[in-house]
């Protein structure tokens, strides 16, 4: 039979298309091996000026070699930036994957979905020091009621001023909301070359503060299945406030509404704002800049005189994967490498907020700039809906385009809010 | 190749025999070919283009099938990694894509936005290889250089310099124009504006060296001719240049469009990921956002498909339009 080489190509190509149905999928299965010797590998981030993390690591390492005779730790810090392309890597070929890993806490509930960490949520219970971790750090390892690995540093956002600038001005720090606007305003009347409040459009954990503190929530809903409530009245007149933040009497909208968090502290730390939400983890960034020893810090205020405004609990875990082969050494090792006496050094050394409550208190007994920070958290911090959806709404920045909307006039809070609000239960829906 | 109407399969196999059929009385010492074996007059060419077709095949039929074949699927981290298994969408995706508003507005900037790049980029760079012909070899080389440093730098190189000539506090453009502290990215207009002088001014330099090359080749004869005839500068470039540069100004109008199209870096470095609320995004920054930054392999592939359905398009018509006209590419 003399077949064309065109029908040739026609009938065999059919054939390639079935053998080959369904794209690539990884067996990531969780191992059945517990081995009780061998390598250890871990994965932490690399921060900026590592050094004494890396000497905390080191010194938590050895005694843990020391303590389990024929284990060995390689520890490897990967940098921020790419560390989601190496995690999904890691998910995607179990054999180059890490035993143990540090990773962002609002990554949890998509990482879990992924099927990357390893439930623990026993031996967390079992664990002598993980009863007093504190509540908000403990739901950020917490999805669907399992734990999913233990708490390493929280971090949250208060409020830089310039005390020359409000000395001059024979301004107050604010005790109220309202009193924070009119201050903004105030500042950059008198001094037309500084923002009063820097705020940024693309500033997503310095603009939800102002929704939760009148009432307002991201979202609703408990285990995995959410509704947004960003356009619910309350969180819609935290919005309209901060939104009012943009303007020429404070930072104007064609400069600010662009700015994400970092771009507000870099105005502060250069000395063009009055005022700035920043984190503890912003510290030495503002101390390196030319504003260092003419500010000062308190907890963004409230609605009501006298409240602070519930600030979000950013910060990092340490879990386990799943596909490890020495499931008993790895969660000692997690536990090790969070336990108070961990955290204490850690703090010493890189200033990361304990997630104890006690530790914290003695940290803020020793380093007095901590003070605002801790009061912050214990006035009750709030956490992102534990739901993989959160990373898509996160990476399709539904929230700052919101913001954005608002403050270039393009929508009104209320239009803005419910296409936000129906983009995020798109996201929760799909995520499930 | 002088061209026949219908399509050019004919020709090749007419004239494939022709050629054998010539060989023939002459083959004393060629036995082998003139008795081909059975089968062995339609696979040759075959066997000899093999290794092309596995290179080819394997970068680009196969990476093109499976972005085909994810598109059909709901295809997220979780399910590569084995935290869910893959399920069949049928087309899902597509339906998913289509009813979002979002992406057909975003559709209509990015035809748009590649169009005015397109041309802007084809006249900055026809003018400027003319005017290469006209000036002396030190004013030439300076431009051949500049040109040439323009093409070399990375793109986000040169987004971040031109963010920076145009940043309302300190960059020197506002000083010059007296424009004080006015936003360029602020505006959705002033935005694509600026990433369009951006996008042209490195990608103009292609143009520019490829067009020059064509001219150099153009007879000096018939330019003479022309210019002795009394033709203006325009005239001559209209009605004796272009016409003999065609070839030349097709491909480097393909090569604009698919680049222009698939703008990425420019866009999300210097508007910061799409521009206030979203307003300068591109098809490509879409993708990006929308998939596969959150890891929708799926729906990012369905863009995908989508894109390289439209580029076909446009390349197609434009290749069928050209043709209508007479030319044999």
């Amino acid at each position: 039979m003399k077949l064309s080489p065109r029908l040739a190509v026609l009938l065999t190509a059919p054939v390639l298309v079935i053998t080959a149905c369904a794209p690539q999928t990884s067996t990531n299965s969780s191992s059945e091996k517990d081995d009780k010797s061998g390598t250890l590998r871990v994965w932490l981030f690399q921060e900026v000026g590592n050094k004494p993390k890396e000497k905390v690591v080191d010194s938590v390492v050895a005694a843990f070699e020391k303590a389990h005779k024929g284990t060995e730790v390689d520890v490897e810090y990967m940098a921020v930036d790419t560390r989601a392309q190496r995690v999904k890597a890691a998910f995607n070929d179990p054999k180059s994957a890490p035993d143990v890993m540090e990773y962002g806490n609002t990554d949890t509930a998509g990482y879990v979905k992924d099927g990357g960490l390893l439930d623990v949520t026993r031996e967390f219970g079992d664990w002598s020091e993980g009863k007093d971790t504190d509540p908000t750090a403990r739901t950020s390892v917490t999805v669907d009621g399992r734990m999913y690995g233990a708490p390493f540093y929280v971090g949250v956002r208060a409020l830089y001023y310039r005390t020359d600038v409000f000395k001059k001005l024979g301004l107050q720090p604010p005790r109220t909301m309202a009193e924070l606007a009119s201050t903004a305003r105030r500042i950059r009347a008198a001094r037309p070359d500084l923002y009063g409040l820097v705020v940024g459009g693309a500033y997503t954990y310095g603009a939800m503060p102002f929704v939760w503190a009148n009432g307002g929530e991201l979202a609703t809903g408990k285990g995995g299945s959410y509704t947004s409530a960003i356009d619910s009245a309350a969180a819609q007149k935290g919005i309209k406030a901060y939104t009012s933040l943009f303007g020429d009497d404070n930072c104007p909208a064609a400069k600010c509404a662009v700015m994400g968090g970092n771009d507000t502290i870099t105005a502060f730390a250069a000395g063009k704002a009055g005022m700035a939400i920043g984190g503890d983890f912003s510290h030495t960034a503002v101390e390196a800049g030319k504003v260092k020893g003419a500010y000062a810090v308190v907890p963004l205020p409230g609605v009501k005189a006298g409240s602070i405004a519930p600030a979000f609990a950013g910060g990092n875990n340490i879990g386990v994967l799943k596909s490890t082969s020495h499931r008993t050494l790895a969660v000692d090792l997690m536990e090790q490498l969070t336990s108070k006496k961990t955290q204490a050094e850690m703090f010493g050394a890189m200033g990361f907020l304990p997630t104890f409550s006690d530790v914290r208190d003695q940290a803020a007994a020793k380093e007095p700039y901590v003070k605002p920070f801790a009061q912050t958290l214990a006035a009750g911090t709030r956490f992102v809906p534990a739901s993989p959806g959160w990373s898509q709404i996160d990476s399709q920045l539904v929230l700052p385009t919101m913001l954005q909307e608002v403050i270039s006039g393009k929508k009104d809070v209320a239009a803005a809010s419910r296409e936000a609000a129906a983009k995020m239960n798109d996201a929760f829906g799909s995520a499930g | 190749m002088r061209g026949t109407p219908n399509g050019s399969g004919v020709v090749e196999r007419w004239r494939v025999r022709r050629v054998r059929g010539l060989s023939r009385p002459r083959g004393g010492s060629r036995k082998f070919n003139t008795a081909p074996r059975p089968g062995w007059s339609w696979s040759a060419p075959w066997l000899y283009l093999a290794p092309a077709l596995v290179v080819l095949g394997g970068l680009l039929v196969y990476p093109i099938y499976q972005l085909g074949l994810i598109s059909f699927f709901q295809y997220t981290q979780a399910q590569v990694s084995g935290g869910e298994p893959t399920t069949f969408e049928g087309f899902g995706n597509y339906s998913a894509l289509f009813s979002d508003s979002e992406f057909w507005q975003v559709l209509l900037a990015t035809v748009l936005f590649a169009a005015a790049c397109v041309v802007s980029t084809l006249a900055v760079g026809c003018a400027l290889a003319v005017l290469l012909t006209r000036v002396r070899a030190l004013p030439r080389l300076a431009l051949m250089m500049a040109a040439l440093g323009a093409w070399a730098t990375p793109a986000v190189t040169g987004s971040t310099v031109w963010l920076f000539l145009f940043d309302p506090d300190f960059g020197p453009v506002n000083r010059i124009l007296g424009l004080g502290d006015y936003s360029w990215t602020y505006g959705r207009f002033s935005a694509f504006f600026l990433v369009l002088l951006e996008v042209v001014w490195c990608s103009f330099p292609f143009v520019m060296v490829t067009v020059y090359a064509g001219i150099r080749a153009v007879p000096g004869e018939v330019l003479e001719a022309a210019a002795l005839d009394g033709a203006s500068q325009w005239r001559i470039w209209r009605s004796v240049l272009a016409p003999m540069l065609r070839p030349i100004l097709t491909v480097v109008t393909i090569q604009s469009v698919i680049w222009d199209f698939k703008v990425f870096t420019q866009i999300y470095v210097m508007t910061n990921g799409g521009g206030i609320a979203g307003q300068n995004l591109v098809l490509n920054v879409y993708a990006y956002q929308q998939a596969f930054a959150s890891s929708q392999y799926g729906l990012g592939s369905a863009i995908g498909v989508v894109m390289l359905l439209i580029l076909l398009a446009v390349t197609l018509g434009y290749l069928r339009l050209l043709r209508r006209q007479g030319e044999e590419l």
